[in-house]
């Protein structure tokens, strides 16, 4: 009997910083990279005696995102306690939702969503080594300026079935926040974090096998490399006879490995419970209509759009609506009615993306317009498609107007007049054994005569131009 | 009924240190107001629904319009021990529990 | 004129607007009253009266504030060692409040350590002693600030009610105590027992008095979001007759249980009000005795995630220990925390935790469902439910700190109050063996003028004299 193959089964658990003003239940400003601890109130450093209030703009950016995710949006939902003692955790509890939160169900893409809720970040930690405050211990230094930074955590079904989707998956998400404009969604900075939920099952099943949770992936190559190595390691263990154990899992970037985070006899026990100090939170229809009303289009909305209403094959419309900034740009250039649109988008996605070397169009020296115009150029026979490509590589290096480069250059496509002619003949005159081959019937030696040509026009002369006129003279 | 080893797991939970004698003396008493409390399993109250908020009304919104913060002397001024502007702590030894 | 300390807040303000009496003076006069008492009544006396403005509503007339009130500047330690010298960099929004109206602060009363307890011997800083006869407690778990009150140490003051902690005090100590409508008052800046039960109100000589210091703490406050628009403002009583009033004795908090001297003065003051006008008759909480059942799970449950702030990182008592951080905190915890907390927070913990929620914790929220809908029930037919304020008078120190739940017993008829989120006020109603006891009238959620005005008829009537206490 040949082992079954094990299928990847993973989830993730996706914490976003919103970019509010303020904190989610005080009005301390945000902040990133500021001295430590000069964005406190007796809210966030959980003094006693006060109370939270929870940041409206918070709640409406949540909406937007259980909108733009498809979610339902809870008319009431519930703020709960989440009890664990840890220095970055002021109150030894976080404020966050449980049972009833902000946005059940939705989907992105492939992957189902579970839940959208609320809740607040933590403290910053540093680690200092000894010092000689505290004898004989290791110790860190806390800083509250991060701590109360409102969160979304988005939680997915375990739909996704492989690292790499897993990744692309994020970066879609990614790319939908951002494009909604509630965080900055930045993975150095930690707007955007995700932990993954990974386990094996045989291949077809509907099993869910052990799970482990991995933490500490904080780049998309990370994400993918954590995941692939857990995955890794679960099949070897199962193809060992062992099992999966139920644990938490650290990824050391450095040397690839993970390591357990808690110690197994300390099972957690969060001790959930409705949060006293605020009531129910409810939104109102009025709320889901002024957040719909702050939706932009998102990525998919856009995709189909392209297709239905520009006509754009699937893949050419996907690669446009999926990269951050680049539909807008694509149709500034359609804006201009100097390029059809599937032509433009080929240029955009191919050509450009090529002279680019993979680089952001949008954030290119290249200004839509600009292209637009050369593609009409290019589509007008103004200019040959190799000179195109010429003029296309001088604007992704320098920018500039098209029109301007073709003259300044001399690139202009040669019309069918006298000048080809005498170009012609001249080239027939300097390659006599060329124009023989083509008299005896050889018709590829006609290429001889044209690159003449082209090395003479620099690439400016209509190849099948100067064919009709080499097999004219030759009378072929 | 709460017996020694329940008290140890919930005085972890809750960060107490007890000595041993304490805990013996914390199980009895305790067991002691649980027997009155658990009169309450004795009510049906299968479809009753929870109160956490005694009065009835929707959670206040703030607007996102920052306030004074305190200084960072304010912050610090009260902790037991403090090093380069923050609140220094024995380094957990591992991740939240 | 007269002792000046024998004036109610009212009257003295009164006096001082009429110019017929010294702000700076009054203030000077209770703060050296304050700095020699002997009931350990007061945990911090100001140094130096504040400028005050005598046509401000409260004209400069001090109060005291039960220590977990958060005064900027001011030690401010909730009863706990745990807190010892703690002194915050704001003030709760009450005290403001009072401070704005007029109000200077003159001190800081003892309390139970983090208001859990019903003698104020749970403190941190010693116990205090009931005025009547120092070798009693003074009820808790605002006792300093009921004993200040009753002893003429304080012209008045304010506490706080999470199970009866102004009531039973005031009550125990003979003043008038009313713990308001749940969302009444801001919690804002008072150190956190029981969140969703937790409330501030007046402790004061007479009805009077409580109904002018009330009308200053009341309001929305936006930094406290469970806090609620007083729907009018707080009316001074005026009320010699009750006519028309009806007034309902629930047979659960009535007969068992009750002391037979406070059931005879109980029973006096219904007599009373019937000749006042009243009319009274039994009503019925069927789940009043099983309050105290769910008072005991949901308050220390939330309280013991209020009090797991206390980690010894930002402020507070810090106790290293040589093995890191779990160490630092369960040391720290051990020490700071008295042996009620420690209980309350073990018993909290116990019923949240995995396994227990529901049993406990879940079916304390759903008897509190009950208790409401009881009160709701009674309040069709009469207008105020009356009960015994505490089943007994002033016990002594020491007598019920070995048997918890025979201290929690004290709360019997004042604990289904806050679970329903209601306002109800106590006031003097005699005296039996020598001792105060208290009268208690429940109202309805926003009651609070009616019930001040009631109070006031009784008041009247009763004729109740602490000037004992004060001598
Ligand atoms: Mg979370
Ligand atoms: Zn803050």
């Amino acid at each position: 009997m040949s082992t079954p193959e094990l299928e990847a089964v993973i989830g993730l658990e996706v914490h976003v910083q919103l970019a509010t003003r303020t904190k989610m239940f005080c009005g301390c400003p945000l902040s990133f990279g500021d001295p430590p601890n000069v964005h406190t109130c007796p809210v966030c450093l959980a003094l006693p005696g006060a109370l939270p209030v929870l940041n409206g703009r918070a709640v409406h950016y949540g909406v937007m995102v259980g909108l733009a995710l498809g979610c339902d949006i809870a008319e009431r939902s519930i703020f709960a306690r989440k009890q664990y003692f840890y220095p970055d955790n002021p109150k030894a509890y976080q404020i966050s939702q449980y049972e009833t939160p902000l946005c059940t169900g939705g989907h992105l893409g492939e992957v189902d969503i579970t839940r959208v809720h609320l809740e607040e970040d933590a403290a910053k930690l540093v680690h200092i080594g000894t010092s000689g405050r505290i004898h004989g211990a290791d110790a860190s230094i806390v800083d509250f300026n991060r701590g109360g930074t409102p969160l979304i955590e988005i939680v997915t079904e375990p739909d996704l079935r492989s690292a790499a989707q897993a990744r692309e998956w994020l970066m879609l998400l990614r790319s939908t926040l951002r494009q909604l404009g509630v965080s900055d969604v930045n993975m150095d900075e930690g707007s955007l974090r995700a932990d993954a939920n990974v386990s094996v099952r045989p291949a077809g099943t509907d099993a869910l096998g052990t799970k482990t949770e991995l933490k500490n992936m904080n780049s998309f190559r990370f994400l993918e490399r954590g995941i692939e190595a857990e995955l890794q390691r679960q099949r070897e263990r199962i193809a060992s006879g062992a099992e999966v154990q139920q644990e938490t899992l650290h990824f050391d970037p450095q040397s690839g490995t993970l390591t357990p985070l808690r110690s197994k006899e300390e099972a957690q026990d969060y001790r959930y419970f409705p949060e006293p100090d605020l009531p129910p939170l409810e939104v109102t229809p009025a709320m889901v209509e002024a957040a719909r009303a702050d939706l932009p289009e998102l990525p998919a909305h856009r995709q189909q759009r392209y297709e239905a209403e520009l006509g754009l094959n699937a893949e050419t419309a996907r690669l446009l609506a999926f990269r951050e900034g680049l539909g807008p740009w694509f149709e500034r250039g359609l804006a201009t009615g100097a390029a059809e649109a599937q032509t433009l988008a080929t240029w955009i996605t191919q050509d450009l993306a090529a002279a680019l070397g993979g680089a952001d169009p949008a954030g290119s020296k290249v200004e839509p317009e600009a292209l637009a115009a050369l593609v009409g150029m290019v589509n007008r026979k103004e200019v040959t498609a190799s000179a195109g490509k010429a003029v296309l590589e001088k604007l992704a290096a320098e920018g500039g107007d098209p029109k301007a480069i073709v003259e300044a250059e001399g690139l202009g496509a040669m019309g069918d007049g006298d000048e080809l002619e005498g170009l012609v003949q001249a080239a027939i005159d300097a390659n006599p054994d060329a124009a023989e081959k083509i008299r005896a019937g050889k018709q590829q030696a006609v290429g001889a005569i044209i690159g003449h040509v082209m090395r003479e026009t620099k690439g400016r002369a209509d190849g099948g131009e100067v064919s009709r006129i080499v097999r004219e003279k030759l009378g072929v | 009924m709460i017996d020694r080893a329940q008290v140890e797991h919930v005085a972890r939970l809750a960060r107490l240190a007890l000595d041993e004698s304490e805990k013996d003396e914390m199980a009895r008493e305790l067991s002691g107001v649980l027997e009155h409390i658990e009169k309450i399993s004795e009510l049906d109250l299968g479809d009753v629904p929870p109160t956490s908020h005694v009065v009835d009304v929707t959670t206040p919104l703030r607007a996102d319009e920052p306030t004074a913060c305190l200084t960072r002397e304010q912050a610090l001024d009260q902790a037991p021990a403090t090093q380069d502007g923050g609140f220094l702590v024995p380094s957990p030894g591992a991740a939240p529990a | 004129m007269s002792d000046p300390l024998e004036l109610t807040g009212a009257q003295a303000a009164a006096a001082i607007r009429a110019g017929d009496l010294d702000a700076h003076e009054l203030f000077e006069a209770y703060r050296a009253r304050a700095a020699a008492e002997e009931l350990n009544a007061f945990t911090w006396v100001g140094e130096e009266a504040p400028a005050t403005d005598p046509d401000a509503p409260l004209a400069g007339v001090p109060f005291a504030a039960k220590d977990l009130f958060c005064t900027e500047g001011v030690p401010s330690q909730a009863g706990s060692r745990i807190l010892e010298g703690y002194r915050p960099p704001y003030s709760a929004t009450v005290v403001r409040h009072l401070q704005e109206a007029g109000a200077p602060l003159l001190g800081k009363t003892n309390q139970d350590e983090f208001a859990m307890g019903s003698s104020t011997e749970n403190s941190g800083y010693g116990p205090t002693l009931n005025p009547w006869d120092r070798t009693r407690v003074p009820g808790g778990s605002s006792g300093g600030s009921a004993a200040a009150v009753a002893a003429g140490l304080a012209p008045w003051a304010i506490g706080t009610d999470t199970g009866g902690s102004i009531r039973q005090p005031a009550a125990l100590c003979g003043i008038v105590g009313l713990k308001p409508t749940y969302g009444a008052v801001s919690r804002y800046g008072m150190i956190a027992f029981a969140s969703s039960l937790d409330q501030a109100g007046p402790l004061t000589r007479d009805v009077t008095d409580a109904a002018l210091l009330l009308r200053h703490m009341v309001g929305q406050d936006p930094n406290d979001s469970t806090s609620l628009p007083f729907p009018d403002p707080i009316a001074l009583p005026t009320a010699q007759r009750l006519d028309g009033l009806r007034l309902g004795v629930p047979s659960e908090l009535s007969s068992d249980g009750i002391a037979p001297g406070v059931r005879e003065a109980f029973a006096k003051t219904v007599s009373l009000a019937e000749e006042l006008g009243a009319s009274v008759d039994e009503t019925t909480l069927p789940h009043a005795p099983h309050a105290l059942a769910a008072y005991y799970l949901i308050a220390p449950a939330e309280a013991s995630a209020n009090l797991a702030r206390y980690d010894g990182v930002r402020y507070g008592l810090r106790v290293d220990g040589d093995d890191g951080l779990l160490e630092m905190y369960t040391r720290t915890r051990a020490q700071g925390f008295g042996a009620e907390v420690k209980r309350r927070i073990m018993l909290g913990t116990y019923a949240l935790s995995e396994g227990y929620y529901d049993a406990y914790y879940g079916s304390a929220q759903k008897v509190r469902t009950k208790i409401a809908d009881d009160f709701r029930e009674a309040f069709d037919r009469f207008d105020f439910v009356i009960t015994p304020t505490s089943p007994t008078v002033a016990f002594t120190l020491g007598e019920k700190t070995d048997d918890p739940w025979a201290m929690y017993l004290n709360d019997y008829c004042t604990v289904p109050v806050p679970l329903a989120g209601l306002p109800a006020i106590s006031i003097p109603n005699g005296l039996s063996e020598g001792l105060p006891v208290g009268f208690h009238v429940i109202g309805p959620a926003f009651s609070e003028s009616r019930l001040l005005d009631a109070a006031y008829a009784l008041e009247q009537a009763i004729g109740f004299d602490g000037a004992e206490a004060r001598a």
